[in-house]
């Protein structure tokens, strides 16, 4: 049972510690670094409700060990928002009504974000495909469908959209 | 669901990895993806005393023509082969594998590698291998050594040929001459499934028409991943008319060893390899004769 | 209740206004169960029984306590010894909480390993060595009943000797024999045997809980993954012994319910004797797993169902046998004093004038629950049951399904309206919302295109479910949780200032009452939502409530809100007469603010009064302006609505494309449509799932089959269609703002609409009936019978 130490940047962050070789990402970055937003849903890496990006590539972390990601870079819903503005994501999830407990929508948005990276403007299908991998039980997708679309446009043409109106939190 | 204890070791070159896998032995295993090792790890279904970890070996993640056959390196990730040009172009069965495979945050962890060495019957790239007639290269202390797909699996589920100090480094697949094509077709009970059953097709035409290669592999209908060679001789030879198509279907099916599972009723399966066998036959024969 | 122009926008009822609750869930900054770290916390880990049936013949703990970092392993002895090892269940059962001397499911709970992290606990519960004798399995119900079935709960043989746990009938039997009798002579009898399998909620987050015993105070703080925070604390009270109010329940931001989380289950109560033990808290979460084989499962009902009907097609009687499945220990979560729920509203949206209901409950080698998923206890195998009889009953007399429902419906100048079995339904019209989504979905021309389809050989197929929803538990008279009548509650203080602190007694898995609740308060004090934050799941602060499933929190908690807000305008115009030296009823409200009849200017908002009620109260008043509400509802209320759904079938695979699917609900008075909408496509999306995907199913050794996401089959964003919707409007009569939930319906009308709809497709060769989940293989089984199958 190998103890390993690690250095991660994680949201622009230097994180460092020593974690067991068997001990999965996910927990690493929940329990030691309490970065909670990262969510666990199943055993199978089926849900993806861990999902974060790594190297700009979106993973499932609960599926991969948290000493590789040792010098690597990650990105968790954490560090969506950037200096107190959210993450037109973010903002779409808030005004299309993508989420309703809240649980799978860290994990959907970082898949969404990789999504976009790889496809600045999916279609309808393109975007289901990109979710296909996360599941959500509350939703329904169609709205989760309309929050990429929102999001899609957003960072295609930042000001185009107009801000979500009808305030509530935000 | 929590792994029990294992060490880790990083291989920073294939030499060094296969170093690690000689000291280890069996004891050790090889950490490409992870999607199916840590999964079986998580179940306490897999307990290897340690494990080697190649995800660093970057010149093992390529995708290159040359010399009249594609080189895929075994760490190339599902979402490369999915999104090279390359592959859509001049191998759509491969594009048509990848992208059936899994989820696309699967994908962009999973290797082409990992997906043959796991020698799960369910897994999808094997039985496209098998259609295409891949060779596989081996890397051990004494060198590298190329294994015909067909010689890469063998009675039981989840082994393969490999030496336990061996290292699949490389997949190649014979270029497409101009008259070939090819088509994987997967049924699944949801998207991100693995196959209810799956059936790749591929088969190269002469100037006249008649099928000079023919290669049928099949997926989760049996222990091991299936290469339907009495349905691929029934092809040889052939215009790849409807009729012939539908007997070699009928040969497919007989050829799969299905069982009754939550995917179903072996009888079911077996029916649809041959649905799935004509589809793909179909969808290669248009793809071999200039269509998409 | 709408804005006015004038005076400041109100975000009112039938407004969109966004989630107050998104602001911390987008940022990953929720707080659920799993999040909560303490100091000193320990982590435990369950070991589960491999067999579905067994003797214990011992259990060694030896090697698990020297796993490092292992603190304790609590067994069904240790439990027995402190009187813990068996908690009752909502249903007058009692259920092992760790087994002690055999197991009747696989997956129970044998012992209970706690340790310094998830890591150590796992390996504890590993190295813990259980050796069994296994005993012979039951695991159909219908082998439960026979003589020579093995006694699977000899604990209670005194009170139950032998496996059936109620025989219950409910209904006219003589006057629906005779309706029968007479329409074997002069009209038409259809009968179907269905099956509506065991499913699971599965939230995406699982069960789990901390648990912190204070010692020095001697108070227990339970943070859980409760539907129900209050009459879990009254259960832990009455099971531990301790003083309730040295108990606090806390749910926490909880990632989905769907009635998973009603129930009390066994890691609860070991997590809390753990911390009783080791003096630390104590932290246990389920794996995905654990959650599919051994938390509340649904459904499992076997239904015989017969339909008297005239030539014309016309009902006259309803009668139905089931037998339910209720696994090892009766545990279903059902507050009615009616054993089978509200089964009995299957008489659905038509008028039966006889009907009868028998159910036979028994038990077999698997896991307990009973719940509600995402419906009101048996309303959705209820609403199965009568619109796939509506259909076999259409294609019997040669009519079209939507033809027999419009013949048969409950007319809008009935209601209220009382049902053959007994409810009241308090408000509908049915054939308005059917004619309005056969219009939206464009009915007549999907029929001629279903026929030219079938002219070529294609297979095409429209399926209707007009159903008839039953939510809102209480009243009180019907309902309650261990004697506790299902009322709920509403506390608002108004803040000298203006603003407002409303706390619940219901609470959120996701159904925003943050918003909608503040929304309500908002229409009534005619202030801004922003003005008002919404607390609930702290049983510390919150008043008493009976938790949120069944669609009750609107009808119920929605209407102690009301109410409670309504008290607080009640006082507010006293201030303002006061204030204005004028008599009360020389008062207008307006939004916001009372002005004197006659003169506009001439007024007080709501802020003022708030603030007059701390500074310048009339001396004849209490100062302050804060109500709390207790709200019985006189009576349940009906939603209903009308979903056609259109599917495609591959005659090589079998498989169902669903191409379109249109939901018209009506839910009375709409809080926020935007909120209203999401439920209802997330309602549709579960009521898809068992359509044609999910499943827990059993071998006949009692192994779980469909365990874990792998197998389970939670559909993704591409098996779910584009919902379609749209709605009607029939207020609650009864309900103060007329309001009557809406979170269920979809769950509970949409299977019946898709497989009707596959069969639709399939009638015309003569089929009347698919059991769900309706998989490829069952299809392809059909078309190769009835020689459609091709390649
Ligand atoms: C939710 C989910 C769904 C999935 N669905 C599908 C599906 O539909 N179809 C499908 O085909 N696959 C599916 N997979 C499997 C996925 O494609 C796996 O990733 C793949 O089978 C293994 O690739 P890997 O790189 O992850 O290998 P790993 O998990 O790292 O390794 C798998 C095995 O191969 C060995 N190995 C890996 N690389 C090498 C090498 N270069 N040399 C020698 N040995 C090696 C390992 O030691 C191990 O025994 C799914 C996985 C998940 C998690
Ligand atoms: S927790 Fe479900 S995929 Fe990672
Ligand atoms: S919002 Fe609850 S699981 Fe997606």
């Amino acid at each position: 049972m190998s103890i390993h130490h690690i250095r991660v940047t994680i949201n622009g962050k230097l994180y460092e510690g020593d974690v067991e070789a068997r001990t999965l990402l996910v927990h690493w970055l929940r329990d030691s670094l309490r970065l909670t937003g990262t969510h666990i849903g199943c055993d199978t890496s089926s849900c993806g409700a861990c999902t974060i990006l790594v190297d700009g590539k979106a993973v499932k972390s609960c599926t991969m060990l948290a000493v590789q990601a040792d010098g690597r870079e990650l990105l968790t819903v954490e560090g969506l928002e950037q200096n107190g503005k959210l993450h037109p994501l973010q903002e779409g999830f808030h005004v299309e009504h993508a989420l309703q407990c809240g649980y799978c929508t860290p994990g959907m948005m970082m898949a969404a974000l990789a999504l976009l990276k790889r496809n600045p403007d999916p279609s309808e299908q393109e975007i289901r495909e990109g979710i296909s991998g996360n599941l959500c039980r509350c939703t329904g997708y169609v709205n989760i469908v309309k929050a990429i679309q929102y999001a899609a446009q957003k960072l295609r043409e930042p000001e185009q959209v107009p801000a979500g109106s009808g305030g509530g939190g935000e | 669901m929590i792994p029990g204890p294992f060490d880790y070791q990083v291989a920073g070159s294939v030499a060094e990895a296969i170093a690690l896998l000689d000291q280890h032995g069996a004891d050790a295993k090889v950490l490409a993806g992870g999607h199916s090792l840590i999964p079986l790890l998580r179940f306490r279904l897999a307990s290897p005393a340690v494990l080697v970890d190649i995800n660093r070996l970057r010149d093992l993640e390529y995708i290159q023509e040359a010399d009249g056959t594609l080189h895929i390196g075994a760490l190339t990730r599902e979402v490369d082969l999915e999104a090279s040009d390359l592959i859509r172009r001049r191998y759509p069965i491969l594009a048509d594998t990848a992208r059936v495979i899994a989820d696309p945050v699967v994908r962009n962890w999973a290797t082409v590698g990992g997906n043959l060495a796991h020698a799960d019957p369910a897994n999808d790239h094997p039985a496209t291998m098998l259609a295409l007639g891949a060779q596989l290269v081996a890397t051990g202390p004494a060198g590298q050594r190329l294994i015909p797909i067909e010689h890469f699996f063998t009675d039981s589920s989840f082994e393969t040929t490999l030496q336990p100090n061996e290292l699949l480094t490389e997949i190649r697949v014979p270029a497409p001459s101009e008259r070939s094509g090819g088509a994987y077709l997967k049924l699944e009970r949801k998207v991100g499934d693995y196959a209810i059953a799956g059936v790749a097709a591929y088969v190269v035409l002469d100037g006249a028409g008649h099928v000079t290669y023919a290669g049928i592999g099949l997926t989760n209908v049996g222990p091991t991943p299936i290469k339907a060679r009495a349905a691929e001789q029934l092809l040889l030879g052939s215009t790849l008319d409807d009729a012939v198509i539908a007997q070699a279907a009928r040969q497919a099916a007989a050829e799969a060893q299905p069982v009754s599972d939550l995917r179903g009723p072996a009888d079911y399966k077996r029916a649809m390899v041959e649905t799935l066998t004509m589809r793909a036959l179909r969808q290669a024969r248009s793809r071999a004769t200039g269509g998409a | 209740m709408t804005t006015t122009s004038a005076g400041p926008h109100v975000h009112g009822l039938g407004e969109p206004y966004k989630r107050k609750e998104d602001a911390r869930f987008i940022r990953g900054k929720g707080n659920y169960v799993d999040d909560i770290q303490l100091p000193g916390m320990l982590y435990a880990d369950i070991v589960r029984s491999p067999y579905a049936h067994a003797l214990i013949k011992s259990i060694d703990i030896s090697k698990a306590l020297q796993v490092p970092g292992v603190v304790a392993v609590i067994t069904g002895k240790d439990l027995e010894a402190a009187g813990l090892a068996w908690m009752p269940t909502l249903s007058g059962d009692s259920e092992a909480v760790l087994a002690v001397d055999r197991v009747l499911y696989q997956m129970q709970e044998v012992a209970f390993v706690v340790a310094e992290s998830r890591y150590a606990a796992a390996d504890g519960a590993a190295a813990v060595e259980v050796d069994y004798e296994p005993l012979p399995v039951v695991v159909d119900p219908h082998k439960a009943l026979a003589p020579d079935a093995p006694l699977l709960r000899p604990d209670k043989k005194d009170r139950q000797p032998t496996n059936q746990i109620y025989h219950w009938e409910t209904g006219d039997r003589a006057a629906t024999d005779a309706a029968f009798a007479e329409a074997e002579q002069n009209g038409v009898v259809v009968r179907q045997d269905m099956y509506v399998p065991r499913i699971h909620p599965a939230p995406i987050e699982t069960c789990g809980c901390v648990a912190d015993y204070n010692a020095a105070t001697g108070k227990l703080t339970v943070w859980m993954t409760s539907q129900a925070p209050h009459a879990h604390r009254t259960l832990f009270a009455i099971v531990s012994g301790l003083p309730e109010h040295r108990i606090r329940v806390i749910s926490p931001d909880v990632g989905g319910g769907f009635g998973n989380k009603v129930p009390i289950y066994p890691g609860y109560v070991c997590a809390v004797v753990a911390a009783l033990k080791t003096g630390r808290p104590v932290k246990w979460i389920e794996d995905r797993t654990e959650n599919l084989t051994s938390t509340g499962f649904a459904r499992d009902y076997h239904i015989h169902a017969e339909i008297a009907a005239d030539k014309e097609g016309t009902v006259k009687a309803l009668r139905v046998y089931t037998l339910a499945d209720h696994g090892a220990f009766d545990a279903a979560a059902q507050p009615t004093k009616f054993p089978a729920g509200l089964f009995h509203i299957c008489t659905g949206s038509y008028d039966f004038k006889h009907a009868h209901v028998a159910v036979d409950a028994v038990h077999t080698n698997k896991a307990p629950g009973g719940i509600a998923y995402r419906c009101s206890f048996r309303v959705t195998e209820a609403s199965y049951l009568i619109e796939r009889m509506m259909d076999t009953l259409a294609r019997e007399v040669g009519k079209d399904p939507a033809e027999i429902r419009l013949q048969n419906f409950i007319k809008p100048e009935a209601f209220p309206y009382r049902s053959a079995l007994g409810w009241t339904y308090d408000s509908g019209n049915y054939e308005r919302a059917l004619r309005l989504a056969m219009e939206k979905i464009g009915y007549e021309e999907l029929r001629r295109e279903q026929a030219e389809k079938r002219a070529r050989g294609e297979l095409m197929g429209i399926g209707i479910s007009s159903f008839t929803e039953i939510v809102g538990a209480g009243p009180g008279k019907h309902f309650d949780i261990a004697g506790i009548q299902m009322f709920d509650s509403c506390e608002i203080r108004v803040h000298p200032t203006g603003k407002v602190l409303a706390r619940i007694g219901v609470q959120t898995q996701g159904q925003g009452h943050e918003t909608t609740f503040a929304q309500i308060i908002a229409a009534e004090l005619g202030i801004s939502p922003d003005d008002v934050d919404v607390e609930h799941g702290d049983t510390d602060t919150a008043p008493y409530g009976l938790g949120t499933y069944a669609s009750r929190s609107t009808p119920v908690g929605g209407a102690a809100t009301a109410v409670a807000a309504r008290k607080i305008r009640d006082k507010a115009r006293k201030i303002a007469a006061y204030l204005l030296e004028v008599g009360e009823e020389d008062l207008e409200w307006e939004p916001g603010r009372f002005y004197v009849r006659g003169s506009p200017s001439k007024g007080k908002t709501i802020q003022e009064i708030a603030f007059a009620a701390y500074t310048n109260c009339p001396p004849y008043l209490e100062p302050g302006l804060e109500a709390v509400n207790y709200y019985d509802p006189p009576n349940l209320t009906y939603p209903f609505g009308s979903y056609i759904c259109v599917v495609d079938i591959d005659r090589g695979t079998g498989e169902v494309h669903i191409r379109r699917f249109l939901a018209v609900d009506d839910c009375g008075t709409v809080i926020n449509p935007m909120i209203v909408e999401g439920q209802i496509h997330g309602g549709l999306t579960q009521g898809l799932a068992p359509a044609l995907y999910e499943q827990l199913a059993y071998d006949e050794n009692g192994n779980v089959l469909g365990s874990n996401f792998q197998d389970y089959l939670i559909p993704t964003a591409m098996e779910t269609p584009r919902w379609e919707t749209a709605r009607t409007v029939t207020p609650s009569p009864h309900h103060p703002i007329g309001a009557k939930g809406v979170g269920e319906s979809p769950t509970v009308g949409a299977p019946q609409a898709i497989a009707n709809a596959v069969v639709d497709a399939l009638a015309h060769v003569g089929v009347r009936h698919i059991d769900i989940p309706i998989t490829p293989w069952k299809v392809w089984a059909i078309l190769k019978e009835k020689g459609l199958a091709t390649a």
